[in-house]
């Protein structure tokens, strides 16, 4: 046990202890459990949602971006501002939507919306794929950042382990409520890291911002900008639109949504929000300091450079603190995961293949699901391999197809049916799956295509072919819907359980 | 009303209509690349926009019930 285990774990402790303490007094049905008795503030729903902002991904991604590929990774900075951008307009519609009609998840919205039990099956697997690989992401941050602030002495599969126990009991007892306040602990932890990293790095091997940037830009002169091609400008655009689009439609950001106690709590944010995404800043100063200082990190070993610079610059104690920081930005977004998942897999899928279940049992079966996805995922961690950073890049794909049945839902008179946001969906994500799985990219289905346009995310593809499908069945299948669907708005606070 | 769209779409051309023109190294600005500060200057932006929609926004003062 050397100093900055004992401080990762006191944090672990902490964590674990104020989310239990978060719950005292309340009663823990569902409604608390995972959308918190809809009442919390502005803070509370900031750090929620900064909560699955700030992941290991930002932490040990942001940095890896900034070190392996430059320029590229402002894209990150540019998406999230936007998203609140967008979110100022729509958390103010799911929300109200959400209350009145008192859903708990995010297929709840389809299902009310649609008028559509079967509907709501679809958005949950939809979810639980995307949000699997999330999760397994997560896990092996965690392993990563406890191995290495460890120096060697754990192993990644036992931080692994430790991680997805605490994880899942804490989750159990305190669900969001804990997740509430174990987001408050690690923003403010990351904060100070981030920030202290950020400014000390480059002043500490360079004597400041400029000269660091200065000496990158002399290493190689086209790193700090988008390359032409690649990674080029109409990628940059195209995937901070799609990512703008999807940014809501994660399962666990949606259903953070929820808890709001009123819908200002958005509006608020989105004047907060984009001010501190500039956070991230800061851990591209720290890649790119590291480019020169820890060189010939590649591939995936790129995600150590934050970790291994710091652990060249400083004593124990300090890794600690960034490890403790780290092991934090995978808990928060870890449990509203896996909340997410349980919660829409014991309600929208349980509960409708099995009508008689009562509000009781499905309580109890989405607590129960929480240790099971946990499993399924550290198994996946710890055999995965390769492939789930594809499945990851799905992920962000597949929930993306969402949108169109969803933004066609907000309007008055919606003239998509329930079939053809049904089809929409599915004809997206089989188009994801088959992009992702062949790699098919825009220059390689249209070789000719000026390369503009093969640099474009092929995202863009599956959303298209989703609208198309959207549309088509929608027209067709107009005049059956059109009798249950005027009169679902009168009934469908039953319809939801 | 129509106003306040109008400003919410100024982020978006803000950081990515202009990037044709701001894709450059040089000058430096507060230590950091012409590109990387043009984001985040517009970031900064951002968060000022949205508060004069908020501001301006009829629908806040409904909000709170």
């Amino acid at each position: 046990m050397n100093v900055a285990l004992i401080i990762i774990f006191g944090f672990l402790l902490l964590a674990i202890y104020l989310g239990i303490r978060a719950t005292r007094g309340k009663k823990m049905d569902l409604e608390q459990w995972s959308v918190g008795g809809r009442g919390f503030g502005t803070i509370f729903v900031f750090f929620l949602m900064a909560g699955e902002i700030y992941t290991t991904f930002t932490f040990l991604g942001g940095s890896a971006w900034a070190y392996g590929k430059g320029g590229p990774a402002f894209y990150i900075l540019a998406y999230i501002s936007l998203a609140y951008v967008l979110g100022y307009w729509i958390g103010p519609q799911i929300w109200r939507y959400a209350k009145k009609h008192k859903l708990m998840s995010q297929p709840d919205f389809f299902v009310s919306k649609y008028n559509s039990p079967f509907l709501g099956i679809v958005v949950s697997c939809a979810g639980v794929l995307a949000i699997v690989p999330y999760i397994i992401l997560q896990f092996k941050g965690l392993g990563i950042i406890v191995s290495e602030a460890s120096y060697g002495s754990i192993s990644s599969t036992a931080a692994i382990w430790i991680g997805a126990i605490s994880l899942t009991v804490y989750l159990m007892i305190s669900g969001i409520h804990g997740s509430a306040w174990t987001a408050i602990v690690k923003d403010i932890m990351i904060f100070i890291v981030v920030l202290f990293l950020g400014i000390y790095m480059p002043f500490h091997y360079y004597g400041g911002l400029q000269p660091m940037f200065e000496a990158v830009h002399q290493a190689n002169p086209t790193f700090l900008t988008l390359p032409k091609t690649g990674l080029s400008i109409s990628w940059f655009i195209s995937t901070v639109m799609l990512t703008v689009l999807g940014f809501y439609m994660w399962p666990h950001t949606f259903n953070a949504t929820y808890s709001a106690e009123n819908e200002n709590v958005f509006r608020k944010n989105s004047i907060i929000s984009p001010i501190y995404t500039l956070m991230l800043l800061f851990v591209f100063f720290v890649g790119f300091t590291a480019l020169m200082q820890v060189p010939g990190l590649q591939g995936a070993e790129a995600d150590l450079s934050l970790l291994r610079l710091s652990i060249q610059t400083f004593d124990p104690w300090i890794v600690g603190f960034i490890g403790a920081a780290g092991l934090l930005t995978a808990l928060v977004p870890g449990s509203m995961l896996l909340m997410a998942a349980s919660t829409s897999l014991s309600k929208n899928v349980y509960g409708v293949l099995f009508p008689s279940a009562t509000g009781k049992q499905i309580s109890i079966l989405a607590k129960c699901c929480v240790p099971v996805i946990a499993l399924v995922s550290v198994y996946f961690t710890l055999h995965g391999g390769n492939t789930i950073v594809t499945l990851l890049l799905m992920g962000y794909s597949i929930v993306t197809q969402l949108f169109p049945a969803f933004i066609f839902s907000l309007m008055k008179n919606n003239i998509v049916t329930k079939y053809g946001a049904c089809a929409g969906i599915v004809a997206g994500i089989a188009s994801v799956m088959y992009i992702t799985i062949t790699e098919t990219t825009l220059g390689t289905l249209f070789p000719a295509l000026p390369q503009i346009i093969k640099d474009t995310n092929v995202g863009v593809i599956s959303l298209f072919i989703n609208l198309v499908v959207l549309m088509v069945v929608s027209l067709a299948t107009k005049k059956i819907a059109a009798q249950p669907h005027f009169e679902s708005e009168a009934v469908d606070g039953k319809q939801v359980l | 009303m129509k106003i306040l769209y109008f400003l919410c779409l100024l982020p978006f051309v803000g950081i990515l209509g202009s990037l044709p023109f701001v894709n450059k190294v040089t000058p430096f600005i507060l230590g950091m690349p012409f590109f990387l500060f043009w984001i985040v200057m517009w970031v900064i932006l951002t968060s000022f926009i949205m508060g004069i929609v908020y501001k301006l926004d009829p629908a806040v003062r409904g909000g709170d019930k």
